[in-house]
């Protein structure tokens, strides 16, 4: 794009970003103060995620971004765009096909590789912000590793409902040190963040820091003995793919209670059409 | 129904960029507004722009207000995206507000001082009735011009300095930092807050300030002086080593006067508020006051307890390029999520079923 | 003050090829990557690709003197703040500087530390390190001709400050391996 580097961020800024990338590697699941810049996105929108992409991203790349799991979502698509515009590199849907692949909300049913990276957009990095809003206090808690207050409100949950209340960005310790946002992932993605052979590289723009888990690094979600972490799904097979084992989206067909439920990954169910798996509702239509 | 996935998000951008072209520009027959008629017939937008957009910049924010429809923040939020590309050939010395050349000056503590009260162009003494003869677009009568010079018009709280019975203004606190460089950290100093509160929301201000009036931390505040006019910008290259103006821009000042701190080893003396915008925006440069008035209550040894006084909370606030992004991104898919907790409530809603049945 | 030699011949390009090694490097302590720019005397291809990617004006540098002969080429690249080693962000060193007396970050911000830049002979012959930790899914090897005599127990009280510590960025000719705070090294 003409008037603007590669990959639309100056050098300084990419060399700021790069710093900080370093040490959130060498630090896992500590968030990084960084002097996050004004994208001609809106903060909330994929900021973080942006900024860590481009100070990643290189020639050679192949890109893929998601939202919610799908390649289409519009979002997804104008951060597609983004990059293609300002650094040129090819895109691709495909899971495997992709070096750098930048998510918001899910993490890709097939398991990433090592020569993979996988970049978070996040909302709010810091997972103590429900019970303590001041982040000069919730910085002192991670420097302490004061982390009872959360084990107290997830204990609360149980007490009152009988379960863990906590569906979505459910927070993990990382390296058995710091506790970490995982950014608003379904709890049904958490094991996948263990022991991940590519690298995560997690952004948050608005809120100003990065974070990262190395590859092979041990993320535990919280839990306790008498009621340990449990991966939940809707308790149905894609209507398209077949698929009993990936996370689904609920997509409501009529009003009379009609439900189709279909994989949120829509990569992963097209591969799997492709390679002929069908589903009840496909069948239904042929 | 056949269910097919949701395809089509390009083409629906491409669609709604185009639409959204055609109705920026609305009905055709209509001349088509100009970015000079923005930057010379709204010019309380354009400062307001440039406040909030971190850029001093006419032209640029005129042009901002057009592309945004008029939507000042989304206007801000362009000049900011902009304002980040640019490289930094260096950074001003301090601009001397004493030496401004003032169109507006007016202090509610001294009925007279040196330099008189120059009331200028102010909406205060209007009476706000929708003045038809605008819509039909007739041209103002000349403005009467003063006849001799303005003369010198030293600051108020310079006056006050003079006896003692203000605050120092904190020059002397050392090099500020840079927000727009480094993110904000605590505890942030007053230059820093300041730079947060330059750039902050005036709603947000307004709102914060006038909370301090009504009791929720209250500062005593008197309008010290308020000034608006031009200033020079100057800045000192190093291969010169002495500083060159580099043009005039247009400041608006507030001064508060507030009420006093002081201890056994210290005379008391009057503290300071202090309210700086691009422009003229007086109600901004005073809401700013207000608050960064507030914003030294632990400094000052008063008791924090109202928002206005919570740094952190006004600070991590008042931003509404960050506010609007972040408000406005829960527009954006949250299917999965919302798919996790639905699946959470039924599942909850089953088992208290059963408790129910077996009780 | 003359510096002929240029930096990378594809500054943006270069530049980022070579964090990627960094990177991947600092995420799997003991892989070696490949990194590369003409060096001006004293210093390594790898070692000059390094500072041209990380080290700017925003940050501050110590240069060991025995590689002074580069400071003019780091000037005109870099152009960093030049402060004692204590100060650091980074550290430029033909040997390895007593760990203990660099910045360390602070436990609200254990990022605030140092990085070490240390230019060794090579990653064939001298010490052979047993690695283990996060970007490990077992331990690995990583032979370093250049560490001192007392490097397993200097990086054990490094390691022992986790979160807070010291991260090595190790370079030799057209290669570099990385140690971050986080990796446990024993005799191999």
């Amino acid at each position: 794009m003409i008037g603007y580097n590669f990959a639309y961020l100056d050098e300084q800024t990419k060399r700021m970003i790069r710093r900080a990338l370093l040490k959130a590697v060498a630090i896992p699941g500590h968030q990084v103060p960084f002097g996050s810049r004004e994208m001609p996105l809106p903060y909330g929108w994929g900021t973080g995620g942006i900024q860590v992409t481009a100070a990643v991203l290189g020639r050679q790349d192949v890109l893929k971004v998601i939202d919610q799991g799908a390649d289409d979502t519009t979002n997804a698509v104008s951060i597609r765009r983004f990059f293609a515009r300002t650094a040129g590199v090819a895109t691709t849907t495909h899971t495997a096909e992709a070096t750098v692949i930048q998510t918001r909300h899910r993490i890709p049913e097939q398991a990433l590789r090592e020569d993979q990276i996988i970049v978070y957009q996040v909302p709010q990095p810091e997972p103590l912000s429900k019970l303590e809003p001041s982040r000069a206090e919730t910085r002192r808690m991670h420097a302490l590793a004061e982390y009872g207050p959360m084990h107290v409100k997830l204990y609360e949950d149980i007490t009152r409902y009988g379960h863990i209340a906590i569906s979505y960005d459910y927070p993990v310790m990382v390296n058995g040190r710091y506790l970490m946002s995982p950014s608003p992932i379904p709890a049904f993605d958490n094991p996948k963040l263990d022991m991940m052979p590519a690298l995560q590289l997690f952004g948050a723009g608005r809120e100003k820091r990065i974070y990262a888990i190395p590859p092979y690094t041990e993320v535990r979600s919280l839990d306790f003995d008498d009621h340990p972490f449990r991966a939940t799904r809707a308790p149905h097979a894609c209507g398209l793919c077949g698929a009993t084992d990936s996370y689904l989206d609920e997509v409501v067909t009529d009003d009379r209670g009609g439900r189709l439920f279909v994989c949120s990954d829509t990569d992963h169910c097209e591969t799997r059409r492709a390679a002929g798996h069908v589903g009840e509702q496909a069948m239904a239509a042929e | 129904m056949a269910y097919v996935a949701v395809k089509g998000g390009e083409r629906a951008i491409d669609n709604a960029h185009a639409w959204l072209a055609e109705t920026r520009r609305g009905d055709q027959a209509v001349a088509e507004i100009a970015t000079d008629q923005i930057s010379e017939q709204l010019g309380r937008a354009v400062d307001r722009v440039m406040s909030e957009g971190g850029l001093y910049d006419r032209d640029l924010a005129a042009l901002a207000i057009k592309q945004a429809q008029g939507d000042l923040i989304e206007a801000a939020f362009l000049l900011r995206a902009y304002r980040t590309t640019l490289p930094r050939f260096g950074y001003s010395t301090p601009v001397d507000t004493g030496a401004m050349h003032i169109h507006r000056r007016v202090s509610a503590v001294f009925k007279d001082l040196p330099g008189g009260q120059i009331l200028g162009p102010t909406y205060d003494y209007t009476h706000r009735l929708l003045d038809f003869a605008l819509a039909a677009g007739a041209a103002p009568p000349a403005a009467p011009q003063a006849e001799s010079g303005i003369a010198a018009m030293p600051r108020v709280s310079d006056l006050l300095d003079d006896e003692g019975l203000i605050e120092g203004d904190g020059a002397d606190e050392g090099e500020p930092g840079d927000l727009t460089r480094e993110p904000l950290a605590f505890p942030a100093n007053r230059a820093l807050r300041l730079q947060a509160l330059a750039r902050g929301d005036e709603g947000f201000l307004l709102a914060m300030g006038y909370s301090t009036q009504r009791g929720w931390g209250g500062t005593h505040p008197f309008v010290g002086e308020i000034r608006m006019g031009e200033v020079a910008v100057e800045i000192t290259p190093p291969e010169l080593g002495f500083a060159i103006d580099i043009g005039d821009i247009t400041l608006t000042e507030c001064q508060m006067v507030n009420q006093f701190a002081g201890s056994k080893t210290k005379p008391p003396q009057f503290t300071r508020g202090y309210g700086l915008a691009f422009g003229h925006s007086e109600r901004k440069a005073m809401a700013m006051a207000l608050v960064d008035r507030s914003l030294r209550a632990e400094e000052l040894g008063e008791e924090a307890t109202a928002p206005a006084q919570n740094v952190e909370f006004v600070l991590y606030h008042s931003d509404n390029i960050e506010g609007t992004g972040f408000v406005e991104h829960l527009k954006l898919p949250h299917y999965v999520d919302f798919q996790s907790e639905l699946e959470t409530i039924r599942r909850m809603r089953a088992d208290a079923g059963r408790a129910e049945e077996m009780a | 003050m003359t510096v002929d030699l240029p930096g990378f011949a594809d500054p943006v390009g270069g530049a980022q090829e070579c964090f990627r090694a960094v990177l991947d490097a600092m995420a799997r302590p003991g892989a070696i990557r490949a990194a590369a720019c003409p060096p001006p005397a004293k210093l390594h291809a790898a070692t000059a690709a390094v500072l041209l990617t990380l080290v700017d004006s925003e940050t501050s540098l110590w240069i060991d003197p025995a590689l002074a002969a580069a400071t003019d080429w780091v000037r005109f690249h870099c152009g960093p703040r030049e402060v004692e080693a204590s100060q650091a962000d980074f550290v430029l060193a033909a040997s390895l500087p007593a760990l203990d007396r660099l910045r360390a970050g602070t436990d609200e911000g254990p990022d605030e530390s140092a990085t070490v830049i240390l230019q060794v002979a090579d990653f064939a012959a001298g010490q052979r390190l047993r690695l283990a930790g996060p970007g490990l899914r077992a331990p690995a090897t990583l032979d370093v001709d250049g560490l001192p005599t007392g490097f397993l127990a200097a990086w054990e009280a490094n390691h022992a400050l986790f979160p807070r510590g010291v991260d090595l960025i190790l370079c030799a000719r057209d290669r570099l391996a990385c140690l971050p705070r986080s990796v446990r090294i024993e005799k191999g």
